[in-house]
């Protein structure tokens, strides 16, 4: 063997913590590691924004068109109104529905190998024997990792808030309009790179836990699910308290996300929700309905309608919100993870 | 030396097929219990908010007076039932492919990848065997739970596309359009299909998770090539003359002519539409959330007179059963034709 | 300096015991050989002296006195695990750029050339190596770390017989030249003979026999080391040491 100059001394001996290794070592290894995982995201997401672009298009002139033509109630304003209306909650909606899955599908692929791929193949056995600690060596990917997602995701969510703007409001009316609230929220700047954190951490955990990779995917599109479905369902109406009002024109009626309605009579509760079988055909019998609202041909006998409801101008704080309790859930979670690679492996 | 006569077979009797049972279910059976509960769940989910929209269509069509608010007010309920059921009906859609994806993607794959091929292809019962014997048998149990499922979905969304919806006010869709990839046909004959791509997949890439993101990659550009191109050519569509449809039937287009040459396609351009008719507002049916091709077209009756004639092609709701063993024909082909080309693949080559 | 001190140690996973009331003190500057049969507890013993786990019984030191995983004693140990686990699907200039990031000292341009003279290209992807490219090309990555201790598992087990000869040549100029002490599982006893000067035998997770070769051979009149293995292991178990 010819003989080489070592590069660097030989460390120092026995004494306690020698200096740590830099963390930007670690910026190389997580590339070279995990340049696939990151190329495939990318890609995804290149796609579905090419997709979001070219449908858009055609749906910001719909709406452009729609809300530029005068007068209003002509029937030619109105067929516009009409298309806009057919486009919007066509395709849109569809698409709006199918994008909730992605942040779980990037978070699941991306994050379950981190850990899994390496108990599962047996390379920890190499990753946890370098000079580099294993605590270290984990903190440092799972904190890169969901950073690089964040940045991708957040970058699409703009995308998708422009994407589903024409439906904030504002315009001639009878133009569809749809409460931010709805299926889109979990799509848009903040949520969206929320949701995809959220989903990589509990698939790190859950790589951690189950130690193979499919089954560690498999775990963290389930716990997504409910986790999702959970928010969607009962979370997010109680972010901030919702905004009670007698008045029957709601501020930006069809923006406002309607959480519950209910009568009264006499200062005391009624009901809640629609008139029971018997008042309506007491008092609202004569012709047709009133439509939606009862209230008008209750109202002469006493009963006042209540509804409580979050305005469409509070989208942001309950992004905020939103994103809020998924980051520390995430932070969270990492943190139990990096605490199980450093105290057990083998 | 012993001259003996030799009584051997030129090649011994392949070992019979039953054997492979215990082997695939051994291999698969984390696979299958996922599954399993995956569809549990679902079944779950989907009989529960069945009998809702069940009771709730029920209601309303035994209502009387009909029209009455009371009336109405079932109807707003029942309508109340697809806000969440159309939430429903989009997200499960994905089911098929993830089934089939994380079924069929490692079934080859992880054999290839982890290196254990070279114990199950060196074995006695042969290489080819052995994997058809795993792709029919995962394919068939698989097949069988969707396709009860399918069942169920069928159910638990009949009445939204039951006849006569349209008379009571309430949502009434063409059941070729309503969810109709996971009925009882089709939800088994997608989820073989992205099966078999997934195999496929596995044979090729030699990786699981890649294998499994090619099967969904795969499973969503022809999911959408089908909504968005294939469905409506099944059957020649039905042409007729400004026809009352019901609001089951599937309208794919309409047109107007006028002395036998075609006028226009589409809704009537704003010129016609403002010089012949003088709705106040836009006409009835035409405002989002009816859903369908309900009614008769509202501009024959204004336009009609000076000559315009509406056409419409559609599909009726009669074609339900033709459409799902057309598409899950052609899907089972496919299935079929990865699964044989995997297997030639396997039998061809491997190290 | 002991390079691995063990008192009382012991694991154990579920109910079993794989290692029990181990107690070592192999010395520096020599080759140990850790021999014995299948689930003799060798590999437990290498993971617990690497810090891959943590004992459940006993404590283990190395490198004088340093805890077992602890960042001091990463520092100063390279660790071929059973199998050379190496990420696949990297190319060797891709694990090379791995180790040399997380690790504190790192030879480069010695990896280099050791990598030329094996005949294994920088650019191919360390699953499309040969086993025996592998085992070489883990060894280099543990070599170029400039480690004051070589813990081998099983090293040679993939490797055809010229090349279990370089492989232990390249081992032992590491050891003679640099002052690497080693540490190495093997079946392979004949190779060990040549290399080895510390021994520790170990079956059903006890140690059995510790002790420089030449005393023990010395104390128990047998002439190799293959030879007092077999003897000794047949004394205290059934099956047969290879």
């Amino acid at each position: 063997m010819s003989a080489v100059t070592v590069s660097a001394r030989r460390g120092a001996d026995g004494q306690a913590g020698p200096r740590r290794l830099p963390w930007r070592r670690m910026a190389g290894v997580t590339w070279r590691q995990h340049r696939l995982a990151l190329a495939g995201v990318v890609v995804l997401l290149g796609a579905l924004a090419v997709l979001l672009w070219v449908t858009g298009l055609p749906l910001h002139r719909a709406w452009a068109a729609a809300i530029a033509c005068h007068p209003a109630s002509s029937p030619g304003c109105q067929d516009l109104i009409g298309n806009f209306g057919a486009s919007a909650t066509g395709g849109g909606k569809t698409q709006g529905i199918l994008l909730q899955v992605v942040p779980a599908l990037i978070g699941a692929f991306a994050g379950a190998p981190v850990l899994a791929r390496e108990l599962e193949t047996g390379t920890f056995r190499f990753a946890w024997t370098q000079g580099f600690a294993r605590w270290r060596w984990a903190l440092a990917k799972l904190v890169a990792l969901p950073v690089i997602l964040a940045a991708l995701t957040a970058a699409f969510g703009v995308l998708v808030s422009w994407y589903y703007q024409p439906y904030a409001g504002g315009g001639p009316a009878g133009l569809y309009q749809n409460s931010p609230f709805g299926d889109l929220f979990s799509l848009r700047e903040v949520t969206f790179p929320a949701w995809t954190v959220a989903a990589f951490a509990i698939a790190a955990l859950a790589g951690m836990l189950i130690r193979r990779v499919v089954p560690a995917i498999v775990a963290t599109l389930a716990v997504y699910a409910g986790l999702a479905f959970a928010a969607a369902s009962f979370l997010r109406e109680h972010y901030l308290t919702p905004l009670v009002t007698t008045s029957l024109e709601l501020p930006g009626t069809s923006t406002a996300w309607v959480i519950s309605q209910w009568f009264t009579k006499d200062g005391r509760f009624a009901f809640g929700g629609n008139p029971p079988l018997n008042i309506l055909n007491q008092y609202c019998s004569g012709g047709k309905g009133a439509g939606p609202s009862f209230a008008p041909c209750l109202a002469p006998h006493g009963y006042t309608q209540w509804t409580s409801f979050q305005p469409a101008s509070r989208l942001w704080p309950f992004q905020w919100i939103e994103g809020g309790w998924l980051l520390g859930l995430s932070a969270a979670i990492i943190a139990v993870t990096i605490w199980l690679v450093a105290r057990r492996a083998a | 030396m012993q001259t003996a006569t030799l009584t051997e077979e030129i090649s011994p009797r392949p070992l019979p097929w039953r054997r492979m049972a215990g082997v695939i279910w051994r291999q698969h059976r984390l696979a299958l219990a996922a599954v399993t509960v995956l569809l549990g769940a679902l079944a779950v989910f989907l009989w529960i908010s069945g009998l809702q929209v069940h009771h709730a269509w029920a209601a309303a069509a035994a209502c009387r007076p009909a029209g009455s608010a009371g009336c109405q007010d079932l109807a707003a309920t029942f309508n109340g039932t697809w806000n969440d059921m159309s939430i429903a009906a989009i997200l499960l859609q994905v089911v098929p492919g993830l089934i089939g994806a994380f079924a069929g993607g490692p079934v080859l794959a992880r054999e290839l990848e982890t290196g254990t091929f070279r114990f199950a292809w060196t074995q006695g019962f042969g290489r080819w065997r052995w994997a058809l014997a795993t792709l029919v048998a995962l394919a068939v149990v698989l097949a069988v739970l969707t396709a009860a499922l399918g069942a169920l979905v069928s159910w638990c969304f009949g009445p939204f596309s039951a006849a006569g919806n349209q008379a009571l006010g309430v949502y009434g869709d063409s059941p070729i359009v309503l969810v109709f990839g996971l009925r009882a046909v089709t939800f088994p004959a997608w989820t073989l299909a992205v099966f078999a791509i997934g195999a496929l997949a596995g044979m090729l890439i030699r990786r699981v998770v890649p294998a499994i993101i090619a099967a969904l990659a795969a499973y969503a550009g022809l999911a959408i090539a089908a909504v968005a191109f294939l469905r409506e050519h099944y059957l020649t569509p039905l042409i007729a003359s400004n026809p009352n449809l019901p609001g089951t039937a599937w309208v794919i287009g309409q047109w107007w002519t006028r002395d036998g040459r075609l006028a226009f396609a589409g809704n009537p351009p704003d010129g016609l539409t403002s010089t012949y008719c003088n709705f106040a507002q836009s006409p009835p049916g035409k405002s989002a959330g009816t859903g369908g091709g309900g009614g008769g077209n509202p501009w024959a009756a204004c336009l009609g007179p000076h000559g315009y004639l509406n056409w419409t092609s559609y599909q009726p709701a009669s074609r339900l059963w033709p459409f799902q063993w057309i598409e899950g024909g052609w899907l089972l082909a496919l299935a079929v034709l990865l699964i044989a080309a995997t297997l030639w693949l396997a039998h061809h080559r491997a190290a | 300096m002991n390079v691995v001190e063990a008192s009382g140690l012991g694991k154990r996973y579920g109910r079993t015991w794989a290692l029990r009331e181990c107690t070592l003190q192999i010395p520096a500057g020599r080759v140990t050989a850790l021999v014995g049969p299948n689930g003799a507890g060798k590999t437990t013993l290498l993971n617990l002296a690497v810090g891959l786990t943590p004992p459940s019984a006993g404590e283990v030191t190395v490198l004088g006195g340093r805890r077992a995983g602890s960042p001091a004693a990463l520092d100063g140990i390279a660790f071929v695990a059973q199998d050379t686990p190496l990420y696949k699907g990297l190319s060797v200039a891709d694990m090379l750029f791995i180790t040399r990031s997380l690790n504190r000292r790192f030879d480069q341009p010695y990896a280099h050339a050791r990598l030329a003279e094996l005949g294994i290209p920088l650019r191919r992807r360390a699953g499309k190596l040969s086993g025996g490219q592998q085992a070489q090309l883990a060894l280099t990555l543990a070599l170029a770390r400039r480690p004051q201790l070589l813990v081998l598992d099983e090293p040679v087990a993939a490797l055809d017989p010229v090349a279990r000869h370089d492989f232990m040549a390249t081992v032992l100029s590491a050891a003679a030249a640099e002052g690497v002490s080693v540490l190495l599982s093997s079946h392979v006893l004949t190779e060990l003979e040549r290399v080895a000067s510390y021994l520790v035998l170990m079956s059903r997770g006890q140690v059995r026999l510790a002790g420089a070769v030449d005393d023990l051979l010395a104390a128990h009149g047998q002439a190799s080391l293959e030879e007092l293995a077999l003897r000794y292991l047949r004394e205290t178990a059934p099956e047969v040491a290879r």
